[in-house]
């Protein structure tokens, strides 16, 4: 081979523009000559030209479309490009795609290429399935309904609580101290003048000898005589509003007028029922709180081990430039759907559970246990504060679940260097 | 555009692989990489595109020192090169066309906008029938072209190619080499890594020779 029998160096001046339909035409103008004649194979043999030869063409032109071309079969467009150049073309090169179909019928033997066929919407570059789904939509789905039951009953505590405080705080007690040589039934009286004159004081009434024993039964039996026992007498003080009440002076007046008397507001109760209701919540919010890092952790090993089997889309995203937060974001779209749907199908559950232990509390089908459910909190009705607590558990959970998964990726690939 | 001094590398503990490389790669130019197999031509690649980091020596991107540039400005200078593997690396569960268009989504491109173009460059390369196709089902030759299309679409100013024409039979590879001479007449600095002579004598081009982990340069 000699040196002019080798292809041209390249020149070194670049055109104004280069993009891939100004690359498309520069390049097929060059690739299509058919003129060049050169020695290709190092062996003296001259090739006329680069493109196929025109029974080539004939061929692939009369041949069904292969599924699996040849390699060496040059661009499907090309058959175009020589019929093209043998019509007198004077560039012989390719012709922009809208063009080709003219000059194939100007040609007569070209055939008719089809036209570029709309691409399918883009797939998502991390493969679905590399994502262990199933797995973590179960993990997510039986943390997020776990938690969504601790959130509910939470719900149901704290609002059963404020009931609570609401009914000691609404009421008050005068107690009426028996006291040797005075009789009972005047101080009595005269503890339920002076609460009715109070102001803010609804109403006041008398626990009789009957409620008094009955009150008492527990620890003192059937058929007491309260006549032949010290006991105190109650005066049960019904408040119109707590925060107006003038219990201040109702203690005062009591202590001043009733002897043996004194007024109890329940104060210490509310203070006890506000801890516990308090403990609660820490409780609560401490159990979904743990389910949830639970879940965190999960999904950083999901992503971890989705990261490992997509070490190479990795590698070639790097490759083609992408920064870190577009790897990044790939991985969270996946967690984000995969939290969601965890989180649905776990925060649906809880909701299922809530509306079927209200209907069995309510429905009198309930057992024993049910009853002091009943008892206690008045029903089991988690009610529309507990369903959007729920709402917005499997919103936190998915947010979470893709944070965690961005973070995860963003930690990686930053140890990459 | 791209310079290389004094640059050496080792893996881990071991021997040094390429020793006190010191050559330029100018701008619109056009060279071959080549050297006995196991000589250290996809490790210096691996080099010029910043995918390893000299364990001395300074290397030049675009005017700027590695060792001083920051991770978050790495896709930036990467985009400006194209690369094209000897194992392609194409995505096995995308299609030709969105291996082909993956730089430019990743440049945050629409679709509609990039989707001529695309179409363009694949039908060029002659993967127009079969850019809906996944790339197991392509040949070896196919998979070849779709990996230098998609090293081509965001019209890099470097392409480095490693052992291009590995798994190709001769007419496409002289098919190909020509596309990448006129790649460099339209202002595209070329590296080409192969072991084939026959390939290379087609050419009046730079040489550059690894072995034993130096290098030599024939202009």
């Amino acid at each position: 081979m000699t040196a002019d029998d080798r292809l041209e160096p390249p020149p070194l001046d670049p055109p104004p523009s280069f993009g891939p339909r100004r690359m498309r035409a520069s390049l097929s103008s060059s690739l299509g000559r058919p003129t060049a004649a050169r020695d290709l194979d190092g062996a003296g043999r001259r090739e006329p030209t680069i493109a196929p030869s025109a029974p080539e063409v004939t061929v692939s032109v009369a041949a069904p479309a292969s599924p699996e071309p040849a390699p060496e079969v040059l661009p499907r467009d090309a058959p175009a490009v020589n019929a093209a150049a043998s019509g007198g073309a004077p560039s012989g090169g390719h012709r922009p795609a809208a063009a080709r179909p003219s000059a194939a019928r100007a040609g007569g033997r070209a055939p008719k290429p089809k036209g570029p066929a709309r691409p399918p919407p883009g797939k998502t570059i991390v493969p679905p399935q590399a994502v262990a789904g199933r797995a973590l939509v179960s993990v997510v789905a039986i943390m997020c309904f776990l938690a969504a039951l601790a959130v509910g009953v939470l719900t149901l505590v704290v609002a059963a609580a404020q009931d609570w405080q609401l009914d000691v705080s609404r009421e008050a007690t005068i107690q009426v101290k028996p006291i040797d040589g005075q009789a009972i039934e005047p101080r009595l009286a005269k503890a339920l003048d002076i609460a009715r004159a109070t102001r803010g004081v609804r109403s006041a009434r008398l626990v009789d000898e009957r409620e008094s024993a009955a009150l008492l039964e527990p620890w003192l039996g059937r058929g007491l005589d309260l006549s032949s026992l010290p006991i105190p007498r109650l005066v049960v003080v019904d408040l119109a509003d707590p925060a107006t009440a003038d219990l201040t002076g109702l203690r005062l007046r009591i202590a001043a007028e009733v002897a043996g008397a004194a007024v109890d507001d329940h104060a210490v109760w509310a203070a006890r029922l506000r801890t516990m209701a308090g403990a609660m919540v820490v409780v609560g919010v401490g159990v979904v709180g743990l389910m949830l890092a639970a879940m965190v952790l999960s999904v950083v090993f999901a992503t971890r081990a989705a990261m490992a089997g997509n070490r190479e889309v990795i590698e070639v995203l790097h490759f083609v430039g992408a920064e870190d937060r577009f790897i990044a974001r790939q991985f969270q779209r996946h967690f984000l759907l995969l939290g969601l749907r965890g989180g649905a199908i776990g925060g649906s559950a809880a909701a299922a559970a809530f509306l079927i232990a209200d209907f069995a509390t309510r429905s009198g089908r309930a057992d024993g246990l049910a009853d002091q459910a009943q008892a206690l909190f008045g029903g089991f009705s988690v009610g529309l504060a507990g369903y959007a607590a729920v709402i917005g558990l499997v919103a936190v959970v998915a947010a979470l679940t893709a944070i965690t998964s961005r973070a995860t990726v963003l930690g990686h690939l930053g140890r990459l260097d | 555009m791209i310079k290389f001094e004094n640059v050496g590398l080792r893996y881990g503990m071991g021997p040094e692989v390429l020793r006190d490389l010191t050559f330029e790669i100018a701008p619109s130019s056009f060279q071959f990489l080549t050297g006995p197999s196991g000589a250290g031509k996809t490790s210096l690649i691996r080099l010029l595109f910043m995918s390893l980091k000299p364990t001395r020596g300074l290397i030049s991107v675009f005017g700027r020192d590695t060792a001083r540039v920051g991770r978050s400005d790495l896709p930036s200078l990467r985009r400006r090169i194209g690369v094209v593997f000897q194992d392609f690396r194409l995505l096995d569960h995308l299609t030709t066309y969105e291996n082909v268009a993956l730089p430019l989504r990743v440049l945050g491109k629409s679709e509609a906008g990039y989707r001529a173009d695309v179409v363009d460059l694949l039908q060029w390369v002659g993967l127009g029938e079969r850019m809906h196709v996944l790339p197991p089902v392509l040949s070896g030759g196919e998979k070849q072209r779709a990996a230098i299309a998609r090293a081509l679409i965001t019209k890099p100013e470097i392409l480095l190619a490693d052992e291009p024409t590995g798994n190709v039979d001769p007419p496409l590879a002289r098919r190909l080499l020509r596309l990448f001479i006129e790649l460099n007449r339209l202002g595209t600095s070329v590296l080409i890594a192969t072991h084939d002579l026959a390939l290379m004598d087609q050419v009046d081009a730079r040489r550059i020779v690894l072995a034993d982990g130096r290098i030599e340069i024939y202009e």
